[in-house]
């Protein structure tokens, strides 16, 4: 009984993190003309580990990953990813920078142009040019499997469900094998039981593909059962660093109102 | 108590009326640096889309696609509009051309018409309203659906891939979509000319070529190559740099067709003035 519960809890909790880290971010600011979203934001992310960033609505969560894959340049401060500053990378080093990195978008972003199989097909064509066809279609089929949608092969976008998409979405995301993730609100607007099977899959692809992580969430079970590590971001600072227990343990006003 | 004193009410008026003007020159500096920051976009829009094509990795198979999508699909509206104009044009030019006893001249004049004004101008417009609405409303929809990021983030420049591809396929499939309503014009100019009278399809054809000449068909193929640019950089501009909200879909899309209409107008004008220079 206790193996049994034992060999349930590993496969349903993230793995172990080492002390390396891949992404360092140093007194990150970023303004909106007046608005300033992010004022002093310093945090690293260690190799292998999920890292849950959480704060409400407006609080700069977005901003933060969007500007470590240099989709939003900062005003100052430094973003090393694999120990290359971001902001100072030139458009080659920047798309090269980015094969190592994978972005789930909040609204899965898939191109509705496309059916499900060519848009697996577009960055794996475009990232991993040496693939054979054979190749391609092996590894499109995998990463359906691992998702759980192998029959939506030839569907358009428009035909999937809100959490078939983000399935979808994170089989593009980890099909050209990403070293680092990046959830952007990974079970916004899904029903509990669907969150928690996309919560449960982001563990998974911790544990298969060895990706470390950033989960942009306030989706408290998620962030739950995902979190290595978790890092709370109010009024455009790190208001608390630390892992589950921490925040449980907090009385800060803020935080006790997402853990109630 | 109100202060009568005319000093004091001059040096008051003075303030109020000093405060006005500085609100009003605010406001103008701000939308004069509105239109100049605009237009700094639309230049660095242009640049880039040069920079683009003429880098490595030009995105073929995607070209191919939307001169499918411009092209092959914009044929049944441009065959029907072609050969509505081209019969249209017929029935009202014979009545006046039998009253001058020149209704022999009716396949050549429509002919001329149709190759140099008729044909381009109506099919640009039509193209502004199909393909232009279209690439805004596409890209304005894959702006806000994230789409565009997540290209980017995939190491695909999305320049390149979306509009490089759709401005060049504009270029070339415009051109060849106005020679084809042409085609269908004087067809539909035949058909015309047989509801009341009997010509001969050859007879016909003879007579409305034997009057264009070279010059008719060049300016006309040069400037129908304008529209297509004018049309691909409107329609791409606007959905490319559409807003985030939903809304801005339907407004990239509409300003898309009002300005690149706006424009082939004003190309055509232009084209027609420097052919009349060139010419005469």
């Amino acid at each position: 009984m206790n193996t049994e519960q034992t060999e349930q809890s590993d496969i349903n909790s993230p793995s172990k993190t080492t002390n390396e880290a891949v992404i360092e971010i140093k007194n990150l600011k970023k303004s909106f003309g007046q608005q300033e979203v992010l004022k002093n934001v310093t945090l690293k992310l260690l190799k292998g580990e999920n890292l849950v960033v959480l704060g409400k609505s407006g609080s700069g969560k977005s901003v933060l990953i969007k500007c470590i894959v240099g989709l939003l340049k900062s005003d100052s401060g430094k973003i090393d990813v694999f120990n290359k500053n971001v902001n100072i990378l030139n458009r080659k080093e920047l798309d090269e920078l980015r094969q190592k990195i994978g972005f789930l978008f909040q609204s899965g972003a898939l191109y509705d142009s496309m059916t499900v199989k060519q848009n697996l097909e577009f960055p794996l064509r475009r990232i991993k040019k040496d693939l054979t066809e054979k190749e391609i279609e092996e590894k499109v089929t995998e990463v359906l499997e691992n998702v759980g949608l192998a029959d939506a092969l030839h569907k358009m976008p428009s035909q999937l469900s809100g959490g078939m998409r983000k399935r979808i979405s994170l089989a593009r995301t980890i099909v050209v094998d990403p070293m680092i993730m990046l959830y952007d609100e990974p079970t916004t607007g899904l029903d509990p039981v669907t969150s928690d099977e996309i919560s449960a899959l982001i563990i998974e692809v911790q544990k298969k593909y060895k990706t470390s992580s950033i989960i942009i969430t306030h989706d408290i079970k998620c962030a739950r059962k995902t979190a290595n590590r978790m890092v709370m971001l109010a009024e455009g600072e790190v208001l608390l660093e630390g892992k589950t227990a921490d925040f449980e343990n907090s009385t800060n006003p803020i935080i006790t109102s997402f853990f109630q | 108590m109100k202060n009568t004193n005319p000093v004091f009410k001059v040096k008051s008026f003075a303030t109020k009326q000093s405060i006005k003007l500085s609100e009003k020159t605010m406001v103008k500096t701000a939308s004069a640096s509105n239109f100049l920051t605009d237009l700094a976009d639309v230049f660095l829009f242009i640049v880039q889309f040069f920079r683009e094509t003429f880098s490595r990795n030009f995105e073929f198979r995607e070209f191919l696609r939307q001169c499918f999508q411009i092209g092959y699909k914009s044929l049944p509206l441009i065959s029907i509009t072609g050969a509505i104009i081209g019969l249209v044009l017929t029935i009202q030019s014979r009545p006046v051309l039998i009253k001058f006893g020149a209704v022999t001249m009716l396949p050549g004049m429509v002919a001329i018409s149709l190759i140099r004004e008729m044909g381009p101008v109506i099919t640009a417009l039509l193209c502004a309203g199909k393909i232009g609405s279209g690439m805004g409303a596409e890209l304005g929809s894959m702006k806000v659906t994230e789409q565009i990021d997540a290209m980017e983030v995939s190491s695909t420049n999305p320049m390149r891939f979306l509009v490089v591809t759709r401005i060049w396929a504009a270029i070339i499939m415009i051109p060849l979509l106005i020679l084809y309503a042409d085609a269908f014009g004087i067809l539909g100019s035949w058909a015309g000319a047989n509801i009341k009278g009997d010509v001969s399809f050859f007879l016909f054809f003879s007579q409305a070529f034997s009057n264009v000449k070279f010059m008719d068909f060049l300016p006309a193929v040069i400037k129908s190559f304008f529209f297509g640019a004018v049309i691909g950089f409107v329609g791409c501009y606007k959905g490319y740099n559409a807003g985030r909200g939903t809304e801005s879909v339907g407004v990239a899309a509409n300003s898309a067709v009002v300005l690149a209409s706006l424009l082939v107008i004003i190309v055509d004008m232009v084209a027609v003035q420097i052919t009349d220079m060139l010419t005469s």
